[in-house]
């Protein structure tokens, strides 16, 4: 059966990672591509990067960046941060990537998503979405979680199944650095709704948090950053624990 | 020099920067003579079969693919490009193949009847009928594979070489004589995609 995905995110600025510590066997944590390499060998079963460059001109760094990494690490490659046009999925998709995400740029355009899955085919197109609890309901928040734009998430996230999206990414703004686990509440309000897969974000602490995940049966892949890059988990640890305890993974 | 047939459908860059990472030589073409005088072929594709067959024969490539394939060249179709080697499809219509391998392509959406998810999207384990095919020689039974697809083939016993189990039985590498198709990405299925790949490039004429 279909293997329940780990995927770390690198966050890159000007074309270095942005936060990391020290690894074993990797000389500069904050090289992408020393990173990216590290990650696929504990195997991780997808990357994500996430272009948080400020200005226009460094974005060249970001695709130079992705264009290395697609040539020397062969598993999917899922793009986000910046993308509010087909000419953004363009780019990046002619540099290795194999999924693009989009976050703000559906919130400004609804139709994008629509636009990107016709040209590209629905399994490119990830929506991503932060979510946090608003007056006990879900809404979506935009600019990075900074700002609530009073949608339903739980709409939001129907609508963009509809609209093509292939994927989604369910980012809890409620749970996220809080390092107690997945919002399991909100991951099965939005997994009971659609039939695309769910990527769960925000929460994890430890080993035992994406087993509660899984087993949850709420998501299809947890995705986290800071614990995978300061070492607080160790993907093969983490992957031949959750075989260990009867969750499908690819080890 | 392995041939990587461009004839307008999908993103060719991971498969070929895949193929260079085991240091083989490559090009992707859409001239019949360098397919011609290419040791092995490869046909990939993404998007949808209708389009994709008519690229094909519009451009003259599918006769061009044929024929080469009748010669005895090692063919290798991979997602779109392993459906199309088929007889038939059933996606949004009917549309004939190349007829390369006995059988057909159906929407996994027909035979699915528990709530699990289409596409067919993430990592499977292949379950392996053959492991005597040299196409096998650096890989086990139970090695994970990368899909993304929302049609099958069907009703191809004959050529099945492995499988996923993914309530239906996804055939997952499949051959007849000297035509493969793999219906995953060995190009994103990380160390044991590249030995199936570096497996085919090595396969020598009988």
């Amino acid at each position: 059966m279909l293997a329940k995905r780990i995927i770390p995110c690198l966050d890159v600025r000007n074309g270095r990672v942005v936060k990391g510590v020290n690894f074993d066997g990797i000389k500069d944590v904050s090289s992408p591509i020393d990173l990216a390499k590290f990650y696929n060998q504990s195997g991780a079963d997808e990357l994500v990067f996430y272009d948080i460059t400020a200005s226009y001109e460094n974005r060249s760094l970001f695709t130079d960046v992705l264009k290395t990494v697609a040539s020397e690490i062969f598993i999917p490659l899922t793009v986000g941060g910046g993308i509010n046009t087909l000419e953004d999925f363009d780019r990046v998709l002619k540099c290795g990537a194999d999924k693009v995400s989009v976050n703000s740029g559906a919130i400004k355009n609804p139709a994008l998503i629509g636009e990107a899955a016709k040209k590209y085919g629905d399994q490119c197109v990830v929506l991503s979405m932060d979510i946090k609890r608003v007056d006990g309901k879900f809404h979506i928040f935009s600019t990075g979680g900074r700002v609530d734009t009073g949608i339903d998430a739980l709409q939001w996230a129907v609508n963009g199944e509809q609209s093509g999206a292939g994927e989604l990414v369910v980012n809890s703004i409620d749970t996220d650095g809080v390092k107690n686990g997945f919002d399991l509440e909100l991951l099965a309000e939005i997994q009971s709704r659609v039939k695309i897969p769910v990527i769960a974000s925000g929460g994890a602490g430890k080993k035992e948090d994406f087993l509660e995940l899984f087993k949850a049966g709420v998501a299809d892949a947890g995705l986290a950053a800071s614990v995978f890059h300061f070492k607080e988990i160790n993907i093969k640890e983490l992957k031949e624990y959750l075989k260990a305890n009867e969750i499908e993974m690819r080890v | 020099m392995i041939a990587i047939v461009d004839y307008g459908c999908g993103n060719l860059y991971s498969l070929q920067c895949s193929l260079n990472f085991l240091n083989l030589e490559t090009v992707v073409t859409n001239d019949p003579e360098i397919i011609k005088s290419a040791d092995k072929i490869i046909l990939p594709g993404v998007g949808a079969f209708g389009d994709a067959v008519k690229l094909l024969n519009n451009s003259g490539l599918a006769e061009v693919v044929k024929k080469e394939a009748a010669k005895g060249k090692y063919i290798l179709g991979i997602c779109l490009g392993m459906q199309l080697l088929f007889e038939k499809s059933f996606e949004y219509g009917e549309h004939t193949g190349l007829g390369l391998i006995k059988g057909e392509v159906c929407p996994l959406s027909d035979d699915i009847k528990s709530d699990i998810k289409i596409p067919h999207m993430g990592w499977n384990s292949l379950c392996i009928n053959d492991i005597t095919d040299p196409i096998f020689k650096y890989t086990k039974n139970g090695d994970y594979v990368y899909y993304v697809h929302s049609f099958y083939a069907k009703n191809c016993d004959e050529a099945l070489l492995a499988y996923s189990d993914y309530e239906v039985t996804v055939p997952g590498l499949v051959k007849n004589k000297n035509v493969y198709g793999a219906q995953f990405h060995p190009e994103k299925s990380g160390d044991v995609g590249l030995n199936l790949l570096k497996a085919f490039a090595e396969l020598e004429d009988n």
